[in-house]
């Protein structure tokens, strides 16, 4: 029992920073109706920025204290997404009003290459480290009810409980902000926001920016596990079957997408690993997504697509 | 008897071309202060890209608008928009996720004074805001008789009342002029009659001014002040609806030659 539990726990963790990611593409989704291929890229992209400028900034300023470090890395990451968002509504989105989503889609394709080639050409291509100062140790829980105890990763539950707030930070802000509202306005329908006085670069500029921000805290949690690393950008194909899953226009929906496929995977890869010979853990998230696709194609908590004929 | 005003728009030998097709040739008229001012014409006959010429949808290739004194070459949405010109679409362009409420509610975006982390933290003048906002939203809703409908999800709504809450929206802009582009195609005679007695109230009520694009002529020539008529991108008729109805090129434009 204690195993299984434990097994779970692992599965929730590694689920709520894939939600992270498919955060991400949700919120651009949301208000732009945009599908954001380049999500995985701005993740690498941050979490490079942040990795770098926490190495540098001490150097350039010449002090030694870690925290400040960090804080001062991550502000400056920050902005470094910041201008990477304003640079994608000036230069490719400004462009595009009103043109198809597949147009669309394809222009953030180009933005995926872009961002990392640039990326790795202004910060390096190395393998980088982040270190925020998250514990490291295995805690035990349940030490009473089970023999042996739950083994959880205390790092995990910090970037679970981050994870959480900054949920709830953009929950807040969509729903319950005039300015989240208008981000809906925009995402339904382009050409009717602009008519209504929705000034259509700054509420994507707005968007962009969350969503390089949501990028940034998934890269330097993934970032602070595995190390900053090309690979990183990959950790976001994983998100799209917790999109499909979850449904493209909730947030709710990228969440327990999120953490379904988390332990979803850990625990048949656990249980029907011996029996199926091991590895399920590749392929599990995108048979699931694919069931789904053919069973209920606007996912969990998606807005059911209506076309009146 | 409502007062007709100054001229508040003018748009002068306005030219639309998409690559060789001549979508609007030459056309002139202007719109004076609190009047019904409608275009009409056949199907194609460029109404529509007029409209979208005075929004700033379309860019036209030649001539000028003038907007409250403002001489423009071309407009830009936004711009119109800040400048007191609403509008409502042919193709409902709703935002259908969102409830009625919320849609008004948008268009009370320009009015919103108070900033980002203010509306997120419900600080104290952001609420008040919101809460102003929403009663003036909420005299639309009861003008407009849609109140049952508040919560629902627009898509969800016949489409009758789509076009309510498309006036809506437009309406809770507080607009000086209000376009409106064909609000009554597709309904049947009383959901017509409902959308024309809402028309006339908000001209005469709050002094809208209002630019009417309709085909269905009936309707057209009992609620306008002037009405313009267009055939084929070029203005056939100009003047007052019983002028019009008697102009000979506009009786051939509808009805066709006897040869």
């Amino acid at each position: 029992m204690g195993f299984l539990i434990e097994t779970v726990f692992g599965g929730l963790m590694t689920g709520m920073l894939y939600s992270l990611i498919a955060l991400g593409f949700v919120l651009i989704f949301k208000a732009s109706g945009v599908f954001n291929f380049a999500q995985g890229a701005m993740v690498l992209f941050a979490a490079l920025a942040m990795a770098r400028f926490s190495e540098w900034i001490p150097k350039w300023l010449g002090f030694d204290n870690a925290i400040l470090a960090n804080i001062l890395g991550f502000l400056a990451a920050c902005a470094v997404m910041i201008v990477v968002a304003w640079c994608i509504e000036r230069f490719v989105l400004g462009k595009l009003v009103n043109q198809e989503g597949i147009t669309l889609l394809m222009a953030t394709l180009g933005i995926t290459y872009f961002l990392e080639g640039l990326g790795q050409s202004l910060f390096g291509s190395d393998i980088y480290k982040i270190d925020v100062g998250m514990p490291k140790d295995p805690i035990f829980l349940f030490e009473k009810s089970f023999e042996g105890g739950v083994l959880v990763n205390k790092e995990d539950l910090y970037a679970a409980l981050i994870a959480a707030v900054l949920v709830a930070l953009l929950a807040l802000f969509f729903q319950k902000t005039a300015t989240g509202r208008a981000l809906r306005a925009v995402a339904d329908d382009h050409q009717a926001a602009q008519s209504i006085g929705i000034p259509l670069s700054r509420i994507w500029v707005i968007v962009w920016s969350v969503a390089g921000v949501v990028a940034l805290v998934a890269g330097i949690i993934w970032g602070s596990k595995l190390g900053v690393q090309f690979s990183l950008s990959l950790v976001a194909l994983k998100a799209l079957p917790v999109v499909i899953l979850g449904g493209l226009t909730s947030v709710p929906g990228a969440i327990i997408g999120g953490l379904v496929i988390g332990v979803g995977e850990k625990v048949s890869e656990v249980y029907l690993g011996p029996h199926l010979g091991g590895g399920i853990e590749i392929w599990f998230a995108y048979v699931l997504a694919l069931g789904f696709l053919l069973i209920r194609p606007q996912g969990l908590f998606g807005e059911k697509i209506i076309d009146r004929v | 008897m409502k007062k007709i005003g100054e001229v508040i728009l003018e748009v002068k030998n306005i030219s639309l071309a998409f690559g060789g097709v001549k979508a609007l040739t030459d056309i002139s008229f202007d719109v004076r202060e609190h009047e019904i001012r409608s275009i009409i014409g056949p199907n194609g006959a460029g109404k529509s890209s007029m409209l979208n010429c005075i929004n700033g949808v379309y860019q036209p290739t030649q001539g000028s608008i003038t907007f409250k004194g403002q001489t423009f070459r071309h407009m830009n949405s936004r711009q119109v928009a800040e400048m007191g010109v609403a509008r409502t679409f042919q193709n409902l362009a709703l935002f259908k996720g969102m409830s009625v409420l919320d849609n008004i509610m948008t268009g009370r975006n320009l009015h919103m004074k108070s900033n980002l982390l203010m509306q997120a933290l419900r600080w104290g003048p952001a609420e008040r805001e919101e809460i102003a906002q929403r009663e003036k939203v909420e005299r639309i809703i009861d003008f407009l008789e849609i109140q049952p409908y508040r919560k629902t999800p627009v898509g969800r709504l016949p489409y009758g009342l789509q076009k309510r809450v498309d006036l809506g929206r437009a309406l809770a802009m507080e607009p000086q002029v209000l376009l409106l582009d064909e609000p009554m195609a597709g309904m049947n005679v009383e959901e017509k009659q409902d959308m024309c007695r809402f028309i006339l109230d908000v001209n005469d009520e709050f002094g809208t001014t209002i630019v009417l694009i309709e085909h269905d002529m009936g309707v057209v020539m009992d609620i306008s002040d002037r009405v313009v008529v267009l055939d084929y991108g070029k203005k056939i008729g100009d003047g007052a609806p019983d002028e019009v109805r008697r102009n000979e090129d506009v009786i051939r434009a509808y009805l066709g030659t006897s040869h």
